[in-house]
């Protein structure tokens, strides 16, 4: 089944862009250590879910690029064809002359409703162009305001237009310390408006990928195509083909990627924050002096998830779940640092060589997770595929719905919130439509977020 | 296609009596815009080798084809056939403008972009704002449309101005209203040149308060720039320059205040070389909305990421580096420099020190190969040497433009929303108090039509509550921060 890509904004588009091109990397990429029967079908698959084939030989992305701005698309578009392997469908792009000038308001209240139609008509396209439709992943940043006003419009109609396909959004969460002041004011105002129509969130920190260039791909002068290329690799580790059942033969890959996603991570609509970290993830000149062997790979990525730690560089060794019985000190704790991370559910994905020896045991551990929003046997799926992806000879990937955004959400949250009382910068929201009651409703949804992830 | 319609009002009238400047006793000239048009030409024509009217082109200059019509029907892309500035140039008398109609700028304006008159204004805001103002209103208005019609989107006026003559401050703030009416939507910005302390005329006190209370009411933002600092960096890098061992290795082209490169002329003017840095400055501010790079800024961000509530929309620029040395290499730490020189006191256009005072935000627009992780780095270094408002800490806001300016590898163009400003005004309003005590040239003032008492008591209450506010702030910084208790929420 497919999915169609929806950029959003200067992030969005470049993200975008290096999702694309990661993934076409991949299907290009050789053999991938497999049969040949297994690497054909995983290459079928991978491409009617990212591409369409209209001239044979040449993929197009399933995707639109929206932007208020002509630069950034000029600039995607440009180099999606430079990369010889694939290109965006060149009618697919909608851009006007001036962006949303990081105002919140300004893309929901003005340029959404401007440019719904236009916007709409071309998603109707790319869909009628799929045989069988999975959903829509949108791609933004929450903190300017093209990508996150305009992002929360479009994801708002996507919801109304197509009520039966999945939504997800990927969202890139800002530096701590900004490119943008109001940073925090439009994370709220998107979180909460997405929290409303999307299936599921799932969140990027620019701080940890940040981190991830530096230490672990040992970039210097880390640029933003650096991080979205790390980005991009993550997420092409998730939703390149795998499949849930490992039958013997050629994979059956899942049918549909984002409906299986949704099913497993997300089984009550209060919580819909995913997060995601893979293993290994090193410099493409490291790679070939290394080996790595299943249980050291899924032992990392396990005290990754519950000690919260974004890469396996780091990681506080001291952090355990629970005993149970014990009376949880919950509340002084619940910002603090090593403390443990509970989950609602895992997904784990894992890619290569001698994925039939991997033990996830460690994963389905009672223990890690809260009590009462799953059945024990729900709270990790598996997803596998003897197909290698990206050069790596084994990886393993982890989306899950747990409580790792909690610090930085009561952060943003608290810092909007600062600010609001100050009542700094209300008038520029004013300005475009958007008033102080629709601020504090927003706050209140994402309090409400915070407490519902903090009881956990 | 983005287009940006900068507009030219700098224009200045003779000066009277003794001028700090005494080279320039007698001689009128001001040209910034000149400077602007010409150094903005000069850095297109570095980026844009092959000719082609561009993207980025259009949004300061129309390309028209004047042979084949008169009117100078607008083409789009294509070979640049001849260039227009998207401009007005508006004098109450002939002489500069004239100038410049004789000069080697002179193909990119034409005679719809003028507007003149013959006996000036007098350095008296009245006469600029109130019977100007009057006289040419349906002028203007005509004018602008005109001018704005070429423009397939407008972003943004410039209006370049001085604060302390007549036509400029009086006249140029009456259009700063005008276009408030007739462009609601499109952004105002103003770089206006306030007056130095030994300033030349008398009544630029007057001139400047008056003005002053236009610019909170209806400006979006205000640069505002001192002669006084523009002298003091002309003369350090002429120092530095002078002194031999440096002089060899600077690139010429760098140079902030240096025309090099640019269309030939004549003979250098004396406020060239402070107006070149004017003209820098702002084409560092436009540059994000013309070229491309990772994290665009457009003008609009500018206001909607500094201005925290609407009056407070003063913003104090730097501009480093001043000039770049002529080898290639750029070890990181002189990257790390240009971030340190930009906070420092004599690299602000201002006469003001924003590291001893309260930042409401700050906007580092960065040009040339400089990536996310240099941003981080010295943001993360500056970070614990300056003060932020207790409700803006992390009010850092950023740009990267890939191209950078001419015969530089980057620069840095840092706008500080800071109660540094609040000495200027505070000095303003005392030399603005001692002529007022006395009621000196008072009725040079009311003789205008339309011009009463009230404009200048209602002028002095808006600087005085303007310095409250930042004083208020200032107070606010003293106590300990409070955070205002959260939301509760039922689970
Ligand atoms: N990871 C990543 N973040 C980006 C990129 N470009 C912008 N951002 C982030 O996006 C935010 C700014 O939003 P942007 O997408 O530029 O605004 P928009 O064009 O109005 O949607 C900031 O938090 C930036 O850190 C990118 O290419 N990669
Ligand atoms: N930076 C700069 N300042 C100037 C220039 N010409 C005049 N000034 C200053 O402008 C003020 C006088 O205003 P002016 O522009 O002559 O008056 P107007 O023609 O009536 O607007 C004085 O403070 C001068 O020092 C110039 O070319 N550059
Ligand atoms: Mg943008």
């Amino acid at each position: 089944m497919s999915i169609i890509t929806i950029q959003l904004g200067q992030c969005g588009n470049q993200v975008g862009r290096e999702v694309f091109d990661t993934i076409c990397t991949d299907l290009h990429g050789g053999h991938g250590l497999c049969s040949k029967k297994e690497n054909e079908s995983y290459l079928a698959a991978g491409r009617e879910r990212f591409f369409s084939e209209e001239k044979p030989g040449v993929l197009a992305a399933r995707a639109v690029l929206v932007d208020m701005e002509p630069k950034v698309i000029g600039q995607t578009l440009s180099l999606a064809s430079k990369s010889g392997c694939w290109t965006y469908d060149h009618q697919s792009h909608f851009c006007q002359k001036q962006g949303s000038g990081n105002n919140w308001a300004n893309g929901y209240c003005v340029h959404g409703p401007k440019h719904k139609e236009s916007i709409m008509n071309l998603v109707r396209k790319e869909a009628e162009k799929c045989d069988r439709l999975s959903g829509f992943l949108t791609v933004m940043s929450m903190a300017g305001g093209t990508g996150s006003g305009l992002g929360a419009f479009v994801t708002a109609g996507l919801k109304d237009a197509y009520p039966s396909s999945f939504l997800l959004n990927h969202v890139v969460w800002p530096y701590g310390t900004g490119e943008v002041i109001v940073q925090n004011y439009n994370a709220v105002l998107t979180l909460s408006h997405l929290y409303q129509s999307s299936d599921a969130l799932l969140v990027h920190e620019n701080d940890a990928v940040h981190k991830i260039c530096a230490q672990l791909m040992n970039i210097k002068q880390i640029s933003f195509r650096d991080v979205n290329r790390v980005i991009a690799h993550q997420l092409g580790s998730v939703f390149q083909p795998a499949s849930s059942s490992s039958s013997d033969g050629a994979t059956q890959y899942s049918r549909s990627p984002l409906g299986d996603l949704m099913e497993v991570l997300v089984p009550h609509p209060e919580f819909k924050m995913l997060g995601i970290r893979n293993i290994p993830q090193m410099s493409e000149n490291s790679l070939p002096y290394t080996t790595f062997a299943w249980p050291g790979l899924l032992k990392h990525l396990r005290q990754m998830l519950i000690a919260n730690a974004k890469m396996e560089e780091g990681i506080d060794w001291q952090v355990r779940p629970p005993v149970p019985g014990l009376p949880a000190s919950r509340k002084e704790s619940l910002k603090q640092p090593g403390r443990f991370n509970t989950s609602i559910a895992n997904l784990v994905t894992l890619r290569g060589k001698d994925i039939q020896s991997a033990d996830l045991g460690g994963f389905r551990d009672p223990a890690l997770y809260t009590s009462w929003l799953n059945a024990p046997e729900d709270t990790l799926t598996v997803w596998k595929t003897p197909r290698a992806f990206n050069k790596y000879e084994k990886s393993a990937s982890l989306v899950s719905n747990s409580q790792f955004l909690l610090k930085p959400l009561d952060s943003v949250v608290g810092k909007a919130w600062k600010m609001f009382a100050s009542k700094a910068y209300i008038h520029q929201y004013t300005k475009f439509g958007l008033d102080e009651d629709d601020f504090l409703h927003c706050f209140t949804t994402l309090e409400q977020v915070i407490a519902s992830y903090g009881s956990l | 296609m983005y287009i940006l319609c900068p507009f030219k009002l700098y224009i200045s009238s003779p000066l009277n009596g003794f001028s700090r400047f005494p080279s320039l006793v007698g001689q009128c000239g001001n040209q910034i815009g000149c400077r602007f048009w010409d150094l903005a030409l000069r850095e297109h024509s570095a980026v844009n080798k092959k000719g082609i009217y561009d993207e980025a082109l259009s949004s300061f200059f129309r390309n028209v084809n004047t042979r084949t019509d008169g009117d100078g029907a607008d083409l789009c892309k294509g070979k640049i056939r001849s260039l227009k500035a998207r401009a007005l140039l508006i004098d109450m008398e002939e002489g500069v403008v004239n100038e410049i109609l004789q000069g080697p700028l002179r193909d990119l304006f034409d005679s719809k972009q003028l507007i003149t008159d013959v006996s000036g204004s007098g350095n008296n805001w009245a006469v600029g704002h109130k019977m100007y103002g009057c006289q040419f209103r349906d002028q203007i208005v005509e004018k602008l449309r005109k001018t704005a019609e070429h423009c397939d989107c407008l972003q943004c006026f410039f209006i370049i101005h001085s604060m302390g003559g007549g036509t400029g401050s009086g006249l140029g703030t009456f259009i700063l209203k005008v276009l408030e009416d007739e462009f609601p939507e499109v952004y105002r910005f103003v770089t206006s040149v306030y007056p130095s302390r030994e300033d030349d005329v008398i009544t630029s006190p007057y001139n400047s308060v008056l003005a002053m209370k236009e610019l909170s009411d209806h400006a979006d933002c205000v640069l505002p720039i001192e002669n006084e600092s523009l002298f003091d960096i002309v003369s350090k890098i002429n120092q530095m320059t002078n002194c031999g061992k440096l002089g060899s290795t600077v690139k010429q082209t760098s140079l902030i205040t240096s025309s090099a490169g640019g269309i030939k002329h004549n003979r250098e003017k004396p406020f060239d070389a402070m107006n070149n840095i004017v003209a820098n400055l702002l084409l560092n501010l436009t540059s994000s909305a013309r070229f491309e790079g990772s994290l665009n800024m457009d003008l609009n961000e500018i206001s909607m990421n500094l201005v925290p509530f609407p009056q407070l929309h003063y913003l104090v620029s730097s501009l480093t580096p001043l000039y770049t040395l002529a080898d290639v290499n750029v070890p990181p730490r002189r990257l790390d420099q240009m971030f340190s020189d930009a906070f420092s006191k004599d690299h602000q256009l201002l006469r003001a020190d924003p590291k001893h005072s309260l930042y409401l935000a700050c906007a580092l627009l960065v040009r040339g190969n400089v990536q996310v992780s240099d941003l981080r780095r010295n943001i993360e270094r500056m970070k614990p040497s300056l003060q932020f408002v207790s409700w803006n800490q992390e009010g850092w806001k950023t740009g990267l433009c890939s191209v950078p300016p001419v015969g530089h590898s980057h620069s840095l163009l840092a706008l500080a929303n800071n109660t540094c400003v609040k000495p200027t005004f505070i000095e303003l309003r005392e030399r603005f108090m001692m002529l007022y005590k006395k009621k000196a040239h008072l009725h040079h003032y009311l003789h205008v039509d339309g011009m009463e008492q009230s404009n200048f008591s209602e002028a002095l209450s808006s600087l005085t509550d303007l310095i409250e506010e930042y004083n208020q702030l200032d107070a606010s910084n003293c106590g300990p921060a409070i955070d205002p208790p959260r939301l509760e929420i039922a689970v």
